[in-house]
């Protein structure tokens, strides 16, 4: 809600496999057609949001970064570029120098650098946006890597700067598992992030690290508890000295899994889940608005 | 001619290092002075890339035999671009210095 007027909310986990995805899209079906919801698959490495959602897609765009290509009639070989690129996707080899495309995240600094205008950027294709309308008027768009090499994170902010966002809308973007930099490209800008986690040690290891980022990004976080049954008490426990809310708990189920395999969220399991995704969302409003006004 | 060994310390005594991006220390050598020096790897904790900064540091000490474990696509590529010659050690368990010997044996293989 900061400055934009949306509000958006970020869901993320330490590890891949908690179920983030189900609690992203089963918050998404329960806000509409009350809230206006739009949803970001910012998972692009392997986006799968689309598989609960079913948009029906109409838009699409690719997505490029600007690599750079180097006039060799220009180049003085002064190594500037090679030296301010902090990618190493440049080496000054002998009296050339050597690009690696895959490794180039297009940030631009070697041409900035660059004293004698020799380095030109061109577009190099890095995947692709889609959106369409999704089940129950959801707006839906996600991002697809298309390279090998990950370079998720252009396209991830790629995807967040695409689609409109109207006043009053709800923002929900479902991140990539773990810790990396798409996680935190993921979560700029958000005014909320939600934690699945698992109450596992792995669970908690993997926790701690997302919110350690959450600390630093000054982004106030709650936690989902996923398969709550399974594990100990550990992540309770740690959640609890941290003041940090557990914000809802989903009981391990076969039930639950075999939805899940299906294509099917939360709400498809009970109708209860409408509910408690709807009051869990209020609290996020409230804690939004007093992380704001403090 | 002067060669460039990955290695786990500072000291040509030390053990080699397997990883030629990933590798904490270069021994640089020159078989004609036999003179030595410890390169400090900069770069080793760099997520991507590693292996182009790690053949950037060869290519700036004029390095003619590169000897590592293994060599990634792009160090590889940028290696073979300056025309330095890659090798592999006999073991892993090797030390830099027997290493150096082993090169001066002609025992060593090169990396292709
Ligand atoms: S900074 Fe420009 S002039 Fe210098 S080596 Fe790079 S491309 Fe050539
Ligand atoms: S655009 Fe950025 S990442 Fe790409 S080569 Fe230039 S400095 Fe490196």
């Amino acid at each position: 809600m900061k400055n934009s007027k949306a509000l958006c909310i970020a869901v993320a986990s330490g590890k891949g496999g908690t179920g983030k995805t189900t609690v992203a899209t089963s918050l998404a079906l329960s806000l509409t057609p009350q809230e206006n919801v739009l949803f970001l698959d910012c998972d692009v490495e392997a986006p799968n949001g689309h598989l609960f959602l079913r948009p029906r897609i109409e838009a699409e765009k690719k997505a490029v970064i600007l690599i750079p290509r180097i006039d060799v009639e220009k180049c003085l070989t002064c190594g500037k570029c090679v030296e301010v690129c902090q990618f190493h996707a440049l080496a000054e080899i002998g009296k050339s120098i050597m690009i690696f495309p895959q490794l180039c995240h297009g940030c631009g600094s070697c041409a900035w650098h660059c004293p004698s205008k020799a380095i030109k950027e061109i577009k190099n294709p890095i995947g692709v946006l889609e959106a369409g309308l999704a089940l129950k008027g959801i707006r839906f768009a996600h991002g697809i890597l298309t390279i090998s090499e990950p370079m998720a994170t252009p396209i991830i902010r790629q995807l967040k700067k695409w689609q409109k966002t109207e006043t009053g809308s709800v923002i929900i973007q479902d991140a990539p598992p773990g810790a990396s930099c798409s996680v935190v490209e993921t979560l700029r800008g958000a005014d909320f992030a939600l934690l699945v986690s698992e109450p596992t040690p792995f669970g908690l290891h993997d926790l701690k690290q997302v919110l350690d980022i959450l600390k630093e990004m000054n982004i106030p976080g709650g936690v989902i508890i996923n398969r709550d049954g399974i594990g100990d008490f550990q992540v309770d426990q740690f959640l609890k000295q941290n003041h940090i809310p557990i914000m809802m708990r989903i009981p391990y189920s076969t039930e639950i899994a075999s939805a899940v395999a299906a294509g099917k969220t939360l709400l498809d399991v009970s109708s209860n889940y409408g509910l408690e995704f709807k009051t869990l969302f209020s609290q996020i409003k409230k804690r939004v608005m007093e992380n704001e006004t403090c | 001619m002067i060669l460039i060994i990955s290695s786990q310390n500072a000291d040509i005594n030390s053990p080699v290092d397997p990883r030629f991006g990933r590798s904490q220390f270069f021994i640089k050598y020159d078989t004609n002075t036999n003179h030595w020096e410890a390169i400090k790897n900069s770069s080793v904790n760099q997520r991507g890339g590693a292996g182009i900064a790690a053949a950037q540091i060869a290519v700036n000490h004029k390095a003619e035999v590169v000897i590592s474990g293994d060599f990634g696509p792009n160090a590889f590529n940028a290696l073979k671009a300056a025309g330095i010659t890659m090798m592999t050690f006999l073991q892993d368990t090797s030390t830099v210095q027997d290493t150096i010997d082993h090169y001066k044996q002609g025992k060593l293989n090169p990396f292709e």
